[in-house]
């Protein structure tokens, strides 16, 4: 399973990166996405699966799973949230102000003072 | 911290209340403040003669980096002591001058003082180092304070670029240096130049030796500005005539050769030494020699001969490292010539910084510093004429002179090394001395200029700014003191024979000195009729002739083109380096977002890739993995396929739809792999994030791809595919090599009884991590303040703020 995952991350972060390389916008924004959730998918692997009961102590189990990266990725998730939300914000201005989420034509533009 | 140490740190603290004394007392002109501390320091450093007078010394440590045997080592023998005393007397001298050529009310005189202070502490702390590290660094505090002082009046052009390329020329000699000294402790193992001399028959014979000698050297000659580093030193003129006194021909220019004799125990017993700081120094003394015969410009002739009598001082004492070779001490001739360095250093700080002083005061009164503007001013300045005869005759080599006895050892040295048989010098044993006498012979030439065509010939009222009249009596004392030191060594230089110069060239030349002996130092004035006086007198014929018929044949320095000048491939290099950089950083900076991301991913790539190809860190272990059920492989089917959507949609809806998907099915792994919390959270944040997206969409143009190249395609589907295999490959090696076990029992144990809770996750976060969460929810204010802010702020054009609702 833990392979499997691997596999699963690594194609997640192969999307986002030819996602971020492209010249929309908004493409950009999305990549920026799933490389999250591939991060986080990657981060929970590295725990180890399945290898107890959910971290709660009322379950009495004999073993439970990693909470370390749980905890981690509790953070991850909810500040990458907020990237995401200012990226978007950053992008509807931009098409605001310049009439276009192209990277190459807001290169170098006049308003950009 | 012993005395000499608080001598050496005195002036930095000085400088430090020097601000304040501009400020308090601005009625009193901060010089007389600034005067005291030097003279306190030569009266403090007079106390050490009866020490280096019998080749003694005095030492004192204090720990400054013991962990790294750096210690504060202040140490006294006879050319340190020499040194201190040339820094502070003519330091003294030049400060009282400076106090009546800078204008209280014009000039910002503290930054002058504080410059000129820090100069002085760094000169002494250069010369009373026993440790390279520390030596090093007072050499760096002299290149700063010099690039300083030249740009002070830091509105001229000239200044700033003459600053610049002194900082440029000693800061990379410097380098150089600090590389040299890095070998050499390297090669025996301390950073104390005594104990590294101890050892100099061993550090002889190491491979690195002659890297080190090298280094060393080029830090020495670019600093006394020898061939082809001396074009800095015409350049550092555009700095107030008693920073060029001091720094740039009595001590800064000197440390070059201070370098030089402090290091001569370590590698003066080298062939190679005594050629390249011979042969060095007496194409730099001929060369600037005859160069300055073309200058127009005062300072400008001052610098080519400052930069010709620091080869002459250089060749000597390359030329005195033969008396190594030598056993006794009664005919070993060759350290004549190491005394007639010694002799001559001290006697060009004299006529040097009194003809500066001159200069100074010959541009002060009249306005101008050119040659061709000036003449006639004798019967006007009678006093400045006599000071300057005197220092031109000294320079010149005449008697009865100090220049005229040092000179005399010059030639002397130069004629004996036509019978020594080492290092193959027959072959080229002629050169020295000719090439010796042809620059002795232009330095008598500019020497004449100085005098007569300033102060003979037409007087051109029309062509000065200002009414020539005699200097005030406060600018003339110290160019009379110097004056008065220059006749007086030249009558009586027997009183340096013992007290400065016998110790300063017993610590050049230590170990031909058998314990309890001096070197013999007796100069006088008559000789007979010898070699070197039939030169002198052949110096003088000629150069009288040659000055008389001067513009005949000036036109000899149109022969040499201005493109083959070392200043010419200066200043082309310089430009090449700016437009070399400039274009390099062009082509790499495009200001494409897509560029800057490919040289993240790509070097990611390289990086960990070669890291794991290199240290074989590729693992494969499945043994410890979970198995898999009929759930997850759909579950990866569809994230997959989500995943593939977005690449390929055509509608920008489609994609955001299925950026959803991948992120419920992140989700949903999140509750096959035994964590709710991050479930519950991944579903809400996902179900915002959608609406957002979709929010955005609304405003955002329906064209969702812009039109790529396929090379670009074909690129950027390569660097993702190396990205995504990087890491799937990381991730398989660091399952399946675990080294220790996971910090989580930790957790597991305490969670209940440390923070009574149940859920460790959550307690993680809000107890152990308490912090972390308080950041994270300091991020999204942040974020919240910065979307507020953009989606309310509204820039008009023009560049105005104002809010629009």
């Amino acid at each position: 399973m833990e392979i499997l995952m691997c596999i699963v991350a690594g194609l997640l972060f192969a999307a986002a990166v030819y996602l971020m390389l492209s010249k929309s916008l908004l493409r950009i924004i999305i990549g920026t996405g799933l490389l999250s959730h591939g991060t986080h998918l990657m981060l929970l692997t590295m725990g180890g699966l399945k290898t107890g009961a959910v971290p709660v102590l009322g379950e009495n189990a004999a073993s439970y799973t990693d909470p370390i990266p749980q905890a981690l990725i509790l953070t991850a998730i909810v500040i990458s949230f907020g990237v995401t939300a200012v990226f978007l914000v950053i992008a509807y201005r931009a098409y605001q102000e310049l009439g276009t989420d192209n990277m190459d034509q807001m290169r170098g533009m006049e308003t950009d003072d | 911290m012993s005395l000499l140490h608080w001598a050496i740190l005195a002036p930095f603290i000085m400088a430090v209340f020097v601000p304040f004394l501009r400020k308090k007392a601005a009625s009193i002109h901060t010089g007389w403040f600034v005067l005291i501390l030097p003279v306190v320091l030569f009266s403090t450093f007079l106390q050490y003669f009866p020490v280096t007078m019998n080749n003694g010394s005095v030492s004192e440590t204090a720990a400054w980096i013991p962990s790294l045997g750096i210690d504060f080592t202040a140490y006294v023998d006879g050319l340190s002591l020499l040194f201190v005393l040339l820094i502070t007397g003519i330091g003294a001298l030049v400060v009282l001058y400076s106090i009546f050529y800078l204008s209280k009310t014009k000039e910002s005189l503290h930054h002058f003082y504080v410059y000129l202070l820090m100069f002085m502490g760094a000169m002494l702390g250069v010369v009373l180092s026993d440790n390279v590290i520390t030596l090093y660094m007072f050499w760096e505090f002299t290149s700063i304070s010099s690039f300083l002082l030249i740009a002070y009046w830091y509105d001229r052009d000239r200044s700033r670029y003459g600053a610049l390329k002194s900082m440029l020329i000693t800061v990379f000699g410097g380098l150089m240096m600090l590389g040299g000294f890095l070998v050499l402790s390297i090669m025996g193992n301390t950073f104390s130049i005594r104990e590294l001399a101890a050892q100099a028959p061993e550090l002889n014979d190491h491979p690195l030796f002659l890297l080190a000698m090298i280094l060393v050297l080029l830090g020495a000659f670019t600093k006394s500005a020898q061939f082809p580093f001396y074009i800095w030193l015409p350049d550092a003129m555009e700095a107030p005539t008693p920073v060029s006194a001091y720094l740039h021909s009595a001590t800064m220019v000197k440390a070059g050769i201070y370098l030089v004799a402090r290091f001569s125990p370590i590698f003066a017993f080298s062939g190679y030494w005594f050629w390249i700081v011979g042969a060095v120094g007496l194409f730099t003394m001929a060369w600037a020699s005859f160069n300055a015969v073309k200058q127009t410009d005062l300072k400008g002739i001052l610098a080519f001969s400052t930069v010709s009598q620091l080869g002459l001082i250089m060749s000597l004492l390359g030329i005195g490292a033969a008396s190594l070779h030598f056993d006794a001490l009664d005919d070993n001739i060759y350290t004549a010539a190491v005394i007639a360095a010694v002799f001559h250093l001290i006697n060009h700080a004299t006529f040097k910084g009194s003809l500066f002083m001159v200069v100074g005061i010959i541009d002060h009164e009249t306005g101008t510093r050119d040659i061709r503007k000036l003449g006639g001013l004798m019967s006007l300045m009678p006093i400045t004429f006599t000071l300057s005869v005197i220092g031109a005759f000294s320079m010149a080599g005449l008697p009865p002179f100090n220049g005229f006895l040092s000179k005399e050892m010059f030639l002397l040295s130069m004629i004996q090394l036509m019978e020594l048989n080492l290092f193959n010098v027959e072959s080229w044993a002629l050169l020295f001395p000719v090439l010796a006498w042809v620059g002795s012979v232009f330095t008598f030439i500019y020497s004449m200029m100085i005098v007569f065509k300033v102060f003979t010939g037409k007087f051109q009222p029309e062509k000065l700014d200002k009414k020539p009249h005699e200097a005030p009596l406060g600018m003339l004392i110290s160019p009379i003191v110097l004056a008065l030191l220059v006749v007086v060594f030249g009558l009586f230089p027997n009183l340096l024979s013992y007290s400065l110069i016998q110790p300063a060239a017993a610590a050049i030349v230590p170990s031909i000195i058998p314990p309890g002996e001096q070197l013999y130092v007796n100069i006088y004035f008559w000789h007979g009729i010898t070699p070197e006086l039939l030169m002198t007198i052949g110096v003088i014929i000629v150069g009288l002739l040659l000055y008389k018929w001067l513009p005949k044949w000036m036109g000899v320095y149109d022969y040499f083109p201005g493109k083959v000048t070392l200043n010419h491939f200066y200043n082309a290099s310089l430009y090449a380096a700016e437009r070399g950089s400039n274009s390099i950083t062009n082509a790499y900076m495009t200001g494409f977002i897509r560029s800057y991301l490919v040289y993240i991913f790509a070097f990611f790539i390289a990086a960990l890739g070669f890291t794991m190809w290199a240290k074989e860190a590729f693992t494969f272990d499945a043994s410890a993995a979970a198995p898999i059920n009929f759930y997850e492989v759909a579950l990866v089917l569809v994230l997959i396929a989500a995943t593939l959507t977005i690449l390929f949609a055509k509608s920008r809806l489609t994609s955001i739809i299925s950026l959803g998907a991948v992120g419920y099915t992140v989700s949903l792994f999140f509750v096959i792999f035994r964590a709710p919390d991050l479930a519950l959270t991944q579903l809400v944040i996902e179900t915002v994030s959608t609406a957002l997206f979709l929010l955005c969409f609304y405003h955002l143009p329906k064209l969702s791809r812009h039109e790529e190249r396929r090379r670009f395609q074909v690129g950027n589907a390569i660097i993702a595919a190396g990205v995504g295999m990087i890491v799937t490959l990381i991730g398989i090696s660091a399952h399946s090599s675990k080294f220790f076990d996971s910090i989580n029992a930790y957790y597991i144990e305490n969670t209940y009884t440390k923070a009574g809770g149940e859920n460790m996750v959550n307690v993680i976060l809000v107890d152990f991590r308490g912090f972390d969460t308080l950041f994270e929810i300091a991020v999204l204010s942040v974020a919240a303040l910065g979307i507020y802010g953009l989606i309310k702020l509204r820039l008009e054009k023009g560049g105005e703020t104002n809010e629009n609702e």
